[in-house]
């Protein structure tokens, strides 16, 4: 069977639900080996055993947490060397793509990003991309080389199958470079899930009226386990944090669920969050785009139907 | 010091896009314009050429951008914000090129034109890929600080704060080096009724895949290590069920999460 090499994403312990998810995606393929940088490994064994991983190829130098993106690069190169894998799958966030990037470049083969399926077809994996703002589906390949693919989070559910997650050591063949990291700062999120891995996201947009006004959505976030979004028009106006927008200049996310709480729609939101499986607006103008694409829609005043939806889903916990 | 900021002219987010027969993009039939979060790339490259010279160093800003005739629309707007010259890499040869060949023709008119720090936005809002500046880095054989949110120039060190998906890295390194930028690292410039008569006057260089010394079978649709199977248009989603608040909205969103086994 094929070796698919999947670049392991993890918080030096625990390995993040989207390596699950390519592992998973992987297995339609072939033998998924995962590559895991940095310390952890071991502790993240059974993990990756319990979702179907033949191997882990463990590089557990310091590095890869001191420098940027490049020495990942340099050891997937090595490994596409050595292994002659069919594919290597990384996970479709920022790093992640950058990482395919500078790997593109140094074995020579064609990187695709952003995909939201994976599927055999003649002359290799055909994947699937969802693009501007979600208004056109793409069905492209990698002609050259050993495909790279990242993919979106979310976009496969995790389902479990075991697998041996040998440990195999390897380091590094050449000398690391790049641009050295020198400290790390973690906003607050509380216990909140990340934004793109979030299988609820909860996104506020400017019905909200304000920073004060924006708690209802951290509020009702929290009720649903959820992570919390905001439409440009909150970051712009700094009522909430940037790194949370959702949209063409923010983050894409493609949750099981999405609430568009008193965000209008517009094209440019829409290109982040188009390919939720299910979405919820509220908005108390019938005319906003959002309803076009909601499966289920209220008009109505948010502070009059959240602090009411929040009633009801604790009389329901 | 010799700052270059590439710049990518984009069709209109707000325009319908579609891809031609051939699965490259249409850019006839909409309008173009700068992509939009390149233009914090020109902001960024502007304000550290300001504080270059008001500490005595010489300080240039070039836009390189790479695209047909119309993308000249994007470089005269790049220069009326208060570039100093641009470079246009312009050829029909370069047609249908994908982020990997688009990064090699990019590096070879940088051999050209020398760099101290390349600064580009964090991705285009057409391809949307994030990868320019990784693949640029790689390929020139210097440091990679990207998705930065704030950038400090020190004597021959840069550094900057890389955006995490949790919060955010100090990241340094020694200039030569690539740089993007992430939105809201500061706030772009208008231009000037000045800035728009000067940039008339500016210089813009134009290069052919020869004068770049780029080979013409790495590059354009030929050259591209990836090709689109088939595309279509997403098909409208089916039409959910939309009701007025009557007073118990809340209670209906609540019943609909219950049906969909949310809650």
């Amino acid at each position: 069977m094929a070796e698919f090499l999947v670049l392991a994403e993890h918080t030096g312990a625990d390995v993040k639900k989207v390596t699950l998810e390519l592992i998973t995606l992987a297995r339609r393929f072939g033998e998924p080996s995962v590559v895991w940088t940095g310390p952890g490994a071991e502790q993240a064994q059974a993990r990756c055993a319990e979702y179907g991983a033949a191997k882990i190829y463990v590089a557990g130098d310091a590095v890869f947490d001191d420098l940027v993106v490049a020495p990942a690069a340099a050891l997937l190169a090595q490994l596409v060397a050595e292994k002659s894998p069919a594919l290597v799958l990384l996970a479709g966030n920022a790093q992640g793509k950058e990482v395919a990037g500078r790997l593109a470049v140094k074995i020579d083969s064609g990187v695709l990003t952003d995909a939201v399926d994976l599927t055999p077809g003649q002359g290799g994996p055909v994947a699937e991309q969802s693009i501007f703002g979600g208004a056109t589906i793409v069905h492209s390949r990698v002609k050259r080389g050993t495909p790279i693919v990242a993919m979106r989070p979310n976009a496969v559910a995790p389902v479990p199958e075991p697998g041996a997650a040998e440990l195999s050591p390897v380091s590094l063949a050449a000398e690391a470079t790049g641009a050295r990291v020198t400290g790390r700062v973690v906003a607050e999120r509380g216990e909140r899930p990340d934004l793109t891995e979030a299988s609820i996201v909860v996104s506020g947009g400017r019905g909200t009226g304000g920073a004060e006004g924006f708690q209802v959505i951290e509020t009702l976030a929290d009720s649903l386990g959820a992570a919390v979004g905001a439409s440009r028009a909150v970051t712009d106006a700094g009522w909430y944090p940037h790194q949370f927008q959702v949209g063409q200049t923010g983050k894409t996310v493609s949750p099981q669920l999405y609430m568009a709480i008193g965000i209008s729609g517009a094209i440019q939101h829409r290109a982040g969050m188009q390919t939720s499986k299910t979405i919820i607006a509220v908005n108390k103008d019938p005319e906003a785009p959002i309803f076009e694409l909601a499966d289920f829609g209220v008009v109505g005043d948010l502070f009059k139907v959240v602090p009411q939806l929040l009633e009801e889903i604790g009389k329901r916990k | 010091m010799n700052i270059v900021v590439l710049v990518k002219q984009v069709p209109d987010t707000w325009a319908e896009r579609k891809l031609t027969a051939d699965g490259t993009l249409d850019r006839a039939s909409v309008d173009g314009l700068i992509n939009e979060l390149d233009e914090y790339a020109i902001e960024e490259g502007l304000q550290i050429a300001e504080a270059q010279r008001a500490a005595g160093n010489e300080a240039e800003v070039t836009i390189v951008t790479m695209g047909p005739d119309k993308a000249a629309e994007s470089i005269r707007k790049a220069l009326s914000m208060g570039a100093d010259k641009a470079v246009h890499l312009l050829d029909d040869g370069l047609a249908g090129s994908d982020a990997l060949s688009t990064s090699y023709a990019l590096a070879q008119v940088l051999g050209v034109i020398g760099f101290d720090l390349v600064i580009c936005g964090s991705e285009s809002t057409d391809a949307r890929m994030g990868v320019m500046a990784a693949m640029l880095a790689e390929r020139l054989g210097v440091p990679q600080v990207s998705l930065a949110s704030k950038v400090e120039i020190d004597g021959p060190a840069i550094r900057i704060r890389r955006v995490s998906e949790d919060g955010y890295f100090e990241v340094e390194a020694a200039l030569p080096a690539v740089v993007s930028v992430v939105e809201k690292i500061n706030e772009p410039r208008y231009p000037s009724f000045k800035g728009i008569m000067a940039a008339k006057k500016k210089p813009v260089q134009t290069l052919s895949l020869a004068d770049a010394g780029i080979d013409p079978a790495a590059v354009g649709l030929g050259g591209a290590a990836t090709e689109v199977v088939d595309h279509t248009q997403r098909p409208p989603r089916a039409a959910g069920t939309v009701v007025k608040d009557e007073g118990d909205g809340g209670v209906k969103v609540a019943e609909f999460l219950a049906a969909q086994k949310f809650i």
